[in-house]
């Protein structure tokens, strides 16, 4: 059974690494949470993007964030990638998959997938 | 929406925008009912706000904020048998206690009803989008019981963020275990 001692270990463990990692991410996810998006299936691409960037040892370097409706429902789930001094990818029709892949390629490799990727949005 | 799991992610979601701190989510099973309810103290709604927010074609676009995601949850327990309520008290009529609750029962035994579906994963996601808010996470079927409260959490947790990855894993795993240690079948998704 879970236990909220093993919580207190995660924070023990966590605790000098959170300061360290304040301010050091230059890319940032975004996955749009609207009903547009929760309807066609950013539940997963969520969750695939929070748990690959975290095994994947990118914590430090990627945050996962939320937002709402960005605005081309049509095209949902809708995952954009922000860098500093770079452009917006904003990739479209999201899986999990895909998110999988975006984390590997991306975030990992520094390589944009153009096939999934619109073009100014 | 695919879960039921779902509408409940996207209405909490109206919660977050209206500003809320304290966010609850219950889930009650007696017999063949499921009831839903998501309240909060967030800002609330006017009168005439409140009325327009389940009739998806009368909806203007001032209101269009709150979009599909109610009409559809309400929709979704009136075809199954049940019934859905909604309350609110803005913050201009009542400073001290305002908020929304909004509720549906569902009838598990209707062709109609939508499976409930991976609801942890629900609740992990709204953690992680915004882990200043205090989220409280009962469901309850018959005598049995499945609890989450972030503050109680957030005590053990000290300036860790509630919505850092190893944290959001955790308590996915929490909820899974309270399940089973439960006797009751673990939320999964059915898509």
């Amino acid at each position: 059974m879970k236990s909220l001692a093993e919580l207190q270990a995660i924070r023990e463990k966590m605790q000098n690494k959170v300061v360290l990692r304040e301010g050091s991410g230059n890319l940032r996810v975004v996955v749009g949470m609207a009903t547009c998006g929760i309807a066609a299936g950013a539940r997963p691409v969520l969750n695939t993007f929070v748990e690959e960037v975290a095994n994947s040892g990118l914590a430090d370097k990627v945050t996962v964030t939320q937002t709402g409706c960005i605005g081309i429902c049509q095209f949902e789930p809708v995952v954009e990638v922000y860098e500093a001094g770079k452009e917006k990818v904003t990739y479209v029709k999201m899986t999990a998959e895909k998110a999988k892949e975006v984390v590997e390629k991306h975030l990992k490799g520094g390589q944009v997938i153009e096939e999934y990727a619109i073009k100014n949005i | 929406m695919k879960e039921l799991s779902l509408n409940i992610l996207d209405i909490a979601k109206n919660s977050v925008k209206a500003g809320a701190t304290e966010i609850t989510v219950a889930l009650t099973e007696t017999g063949d009912a499921l009831d839903i309810e998501i309240a909060d103290n967030g800002c609330g709604m006017k009168p005439d706000f409140l009325a327009a927010v389940t009739d998806p074609f009368t909806t203007t676009r001032t209101t269009r904020s709150v979009g599909l995601g109610i009409p559809f949850f309400k929709m979704e327990s009136e075809m199954t048998g049940g019934t859905f309520r909604i309350e609110s008290t803005h913050e201009e009529d009542d400073p001290v206690s305002h908020g929304t609750v909004i509720g549906a029962t569902f009838m598990k035994g209707h062709i109609d009803f939508i499976p409930l579906g991976d609801v942890i994963s629900t609740v992990t996601v709204l953690i992680q989008g915004d882990d200043q808010i205090r989220w409280v996470f009962r469901h309850r079927v018959g005598e049995k019981e499945v609890f989450l409260d972030t503050d109680e959490l957030k005590a053990v947790l000290g300036d860790v963020p509630l919505s850092e990855p190893e944290v959001v894993a955790w308590i996915g795993d929490y909820l899974k275990e309270q399940y089973e240690d439960a006797g009751l079948p673990v939320p999964a998704s059915g898509v």
